[in-house]
């Protein structure tokens, strides 16, 4: 009966209302025009100009599948995809060895120090793949410091890091954190009584996990996992500064770089690249269709921890103290390098120094000052994009609202390197009055990675948006304020830990991302720090300096990192205190 | 009434469980405090209790999810204390059902039976009975998302009863429904759980929900047992002054007691006196209990005590006139049978209360 009342009352006036409603302000529809001419000019039409151009002939402009068939007789295509796939494969399954024990060690039992481990996890993401690489090979390399000692104590070598071992290891230390975020917030997803409810029925011990725990923490395994594939599928720089060429990120690189803009075969490749990455999340969602599995109940609180008997301990510690040493690796590589001498045949340098240090303050402060304008400015961009589109499709009935949250987050499925690609084809022909190409300019770079984080950010602002009750608003209006008005002293300011949060995703990666801006750089006075990275590792001089490039990368990253989490902490505890 | 019912492929036998002396701490949280039952085979028993009293964790301890730091817990005769939960043979249907995304509800019912190796065409059949005997043998291929709470609820049930368990388990079954489908569930279940003839564990803080469906009830408070029994005795003889509070409205007035010329009396806040019988027991601090439809306004009867009293407001309920009457310096309230016609008290009215001894109690805290 007095559901009857409320929903009868809440029925009679939504429909006028809701009429009301569907007419947007002119403000709304200005916003998300502008929101849609951004997204077509920076998104949609490089990238249709990338497929326009490889399924069409060159000079006649007519369709053709000839340059398909052309990179499907290409021995060197072939392989460099075989590659790839590989590559891509392998990476999971190596990631997933250091994921899995951390995560469910972690997450199962009364460990000490989980915190930490959860938080160390993260680091890898923090520092561009391929400067941990020549760490690595310093590490375990040939002649790495492993491989040395090994030779001498036992007479033989592990070839981690030959061809195609190297990219896959370096690859796997680097986003192993994609599978263990996803699958610790699974395995922490699962009620108590999930669980308990299999005991109560006569299951136990490694039953249980194979029939309960790990089926219900699968989806999430399935999301990092594909995560990881896309991410290692697409990446250019480590296979490049590993010197493996025949993987088909770096073919569509060396296309475009070598033999130029006109020519086909890069943009084949890039179609392919796209291709593959839908391929990957088309997977993964079909994997978590109809399994959200996140059981956790009011009251619940996860699974339940465990106490280790003293073997399991210590066989628990050593595990995670290898993965870990192992994971943070190329951290230690990079640090010892900065600081070192020389390094060589040798398992540690033979001297120290702060030389390297003492260059890349005078010679590189340029690419530190190019970096911090570059990943603010995109930070900037996405959360201002990412804030808009979430209230446009959240807050109004603008018709085609969903289109702009569709096309945002669709930068997902592109990669740096086909992105950087359509810039450079659909951006070169434009010129500026004064004849330099709009490609040239810095300020492309900024659009590309902005273009590249957007989804990222785009989520975390939803997310903050849809936590607002809308009765907040409607109070507001109710007491007089504008829809403006309403935002900006209402909406924004509780969506600030939302927004802040997705600045700080955005701007982290965007500081070490290298795909796309490799394509786009022009002139060393432009370059951002992964840039000048990339090229002090290329030689053998520049490896000192480049690593204390690096350390300052990876200090700077966590700086910004760190004192943002402190900044949202801070403000949501403010905000629970006046709830 | 205890006989299982033989179109039932269910095979269950009726067992008793015993609580000997059980203490559970949890640091320095006194959870559970010397707690002692006896509960018969085929009994329908409730823990009953507000929030926090304990009642679910001695559940969790029957089950094997808690361990007592001493005492034991008895299934049948024998001591399961030390057994780890899957050993125990007690089904367990628990508050958020815990019912299995990733699995059918067949799949979930025949769980607890591919865990005991059971063969299959006997798996398959004490499904198809199990999931017969909640009425959901339909739905069997379904996924769990895809039912509503009630059918949640009755899938969990089916689950834990086709393992034949000996003794079934309930951990606030019907707290996750909505007030319709809580009353039709819980006849339901006593249906089922008096087909079966099946040692069933209640535990629920609803009071009418313990009533109407419990055989007996251990009503528990702050980690104790205060007081076991039917419903009807405890609402008809409370033990104490939470028994009587938590079960139903009593009024709890508040007095000493005193002598005058040889006969005890009672002497309420505020001046009011009124004889205590002579059979009557009285404890140390004892506050006269009486429930509001134990008093009467005007008209009293031969083992009636009089007292006046003051109006403060008036509840039409229908078949009742729930008045609020201050006596001496303490409210009280007093249910009076409504007669069509008849003109309700304004506050402010003096009115004289009519208390019948027989029905009052001295409890202490």
């Amino acid at each position: 009966m007095a559901d009857a009342t409320t929903a009868g009352r809440a029925h009679a006036p939504s429909r006028p209302f809701r009429h009301f409603m569907t007419s947007a302000t002119p403000g709304q529809l200005a916003l998300a025009l502008g929101i849609a001419v951004f997204l077509a000019l920076f998104l949609i039409i490089p990238v249709a100009t990338v497929i326009y151009v490889a399924f069409t002939e060159k000079g006649t402009n007519t369709f053709t599948l000839v340059n398909f068939l052309d990179f499907a007789r290409t021995d060197l295509f072939i392989r460099s995809f075989w590659n790839s796939v590989y590559v891509s494969a392998m990476s999971v399954v190596v990631a997933s060895v250091f994921a899995l024990p951390l995560a469910y060690i972690t997450t199962r039992f009364e460990f000490r120090g989980a915190m930490i481990i959860q938080t160390l996890g993260f680091l890898p993401l923090i520092m561009p793949p391929f400067v941990g690489a020549v760490a690595m090979l310093l590490l375990f390399g040939r002649n790495g410091t492993v491989n040395l000692l090994l030779n001498d104590w036992f007479g033989f070598r592990i070839p981690f890091m030959e061809g195609l071992n190297g990219v896959i290891f370096v690859q796997a230390v680097h986003y192993f954190p994609f599978i263990l975020i996803n699958l610790s917030a699974a395995l922490r997803n699962i009620d108590r009584a999930m669980e308990e409810a299999a005991q109560n029925l006569g299951c136990s011990g490694f039953r249980l996990f194979r029939r309960i725990v790990f089926p219900l923490a699968m989806p999430g395994y399935v999301a990092g996992a594909s995560l990881v594939f896309v991410k290692v599928f697409d990446d250019l720089a480590t296979p490049l500064l590993l010197n493996v060429k025949d993987m088909l990120a770096p073919q569509a690189y060396l296309r475009v770089t070598s033999i130029g803009i006109a020519d086909p075969m890069g943009y084949v490749i890039a179609v392919v690249l796209i291709a593959m990455s839908i391929l990957a999340m088309w997977v993964s969602s079909r994997a978590m269709r109809g399994k959200d599995y996140a059981t956790v109940q009011r009251g619940g609180g996860g699974l339940a921890k465990r106490r280790m008997r003293p073997w399991e301990s210590v066989l628990a510690y050593a595990a995670v103290l290898l993965i870990l040493l192992l994971v943070l690796a190329p951290h230690i590589g990079l640090l010892l390098l900065s600081f070192a001498t020389v390094w060589s045949f040798s398992p540690l340098p033979d001297g120290f120094t702060l030389a390297h240090y003492g260059r890349v303050f005078g010679e590189s402060f340029l690419y530190v000052k190019n970096t911090l304008i570059y990943a603010t400015l995109a930070g900037l961009v996405d959360v201002v994009l990412g804030t808009a589109i979430a209230y446009l499709v959240l807050r109004t009935r603008l018709v085609g609202r969903q289109w702009l949250d569709w096309a945002a987050t669709a930068a997902l499925a592109i990669p740096g390197v086909v992105l950087g690609i359509g810039y450079l084809r659909t951006f070169y022909g434009v010129q500026l009055p004064d004849g330099t190409p709009l490609a040239t300019l810095w300020i492309v770079i900024v659009l590309a990675l902005a273009i590249r984080r957007l989804p990222y950010a785009l989520r975390a602002c939803y997310a903050a948006l849809q936590q607002i009750s809308v009765s907040l608003e409607e109070a507001a209006e109710n007491l007089g304020a504008t829809k403006m008005r309403t935002v900006r002293r209402i909406v924004l300011p509780l969506m600030a830990g939302g927004i802040l949060a997705g600045f700080v995703t955005s701007f982290a990666t965007a500081a070490v991302e290298l795909s796309a801006t490799l394509m786009l750089v022009q002139s060393n006075a432009d370059a951002p720090l992964a840039y000048g990275l990339y090229v002090f590792m290329q030689s053998a001089a520049g490896r000192g300096p480049g690593a204390a490039l690096g350390v300052i990368a990876v200090l700077l990253v966590a700086l910004c990192t760190f004192a943002s989490h402190l900044i949202i902490e801070k403000s949501q505890k403010a905000k629970g205190a006046g709830r | 009434m205890n006989q299982p019912v033989s179109a039932s492929a269910l095979d269950t036998k009726a067992v008793d469980v015993e609580i000997r002396n059980v203490d559970l701490s949890y640091g320095t949280n006194h959870v559970l405090k010397g707690i002692n039952l006896h509960i018969k085979p085929g009994e329908f028993f409730a823990f009953l209790g507000p929030s926090g009293c304990g009642k679910t964790t001695l559940l969790r301890l029957i089950a094997g999810f808690n361990r007592a730091d001493s005492g034991e817990v008895l299934v049948g005769g024998q001591d399961v204390s030390h057994l780890p939960p899957w050993k125990r043979d007690v089904g367990m249907v628990f508050q958020s059902y815990a019912l299995w995304p990733h699995m059918t509800v067949r799949r979930n019912v025949a769980f607890g039976l591919e865990e005991r190796k059971v063969p299959k065409a006997e798996i398959e059949r004490r499904v198809t009975s199990a999931l017969e005997l909640v009425g959901l043998a339909h739905l069997a291929d379904r996924r769990p998302s895809q039912l509503s709470g009630g059918q949640q609820q009755r899938v969990a049930v089916a689950r834990t009863i086709a393992i034949e368990p000996k003794v079934l388990l309930l951990d606030e079954p019907l707290s996750n429904l909505d007030a319709k489908m809580r009353v039709q569930v819980r006849r339901e279940l006593r249906d089922l759980q008096q087909r079966l003839g099946l040692t069933t564990i209640f535990v629920t803080h609803d009071q009418e929900e313990a009533n109407t469906i419990c055989d007996r009830i251990a009503v528990m408070n702050d980690g104790a047992v205060q007081q076991v029994g039917s419903p009807m005795e405890l609402y008809e003889k409370p033990a104490n002054l939470f028994v009587a509070s938590f079960l139903g409205t009593a009024n709890i007035v508040p007095g000493r007691v005193i002598e005058e010329g040889g006969q005890r009396v009672f002497e309420i806040d505020g001046g009011l006196r009124l004889p205590i019988p002579a059979d009557a027991k009285v404890p140390q601090g004892a506050k006269l209990v009486f429930r509001p439809q134990h008093a009467s306004l005007g008209a009293t009867g031969a083992r009636d005590v009089s007292l006046p009293g003051t109006v403060l407001h008036s509840e039409f309920l229908g078949s009742t006139v729930r008045y609020g009457v201050r006596l001496g310096s303490t409210e009280v309230s007093i249910d009076v049978p409504f007669q069509s016609g008849e003109a309700i008290h304004k506050p402010g009215a003096a009115v004289e209360v009519g208390l019948s001894l027989d029905a009052a109690v001295w409890l202490a805290s």
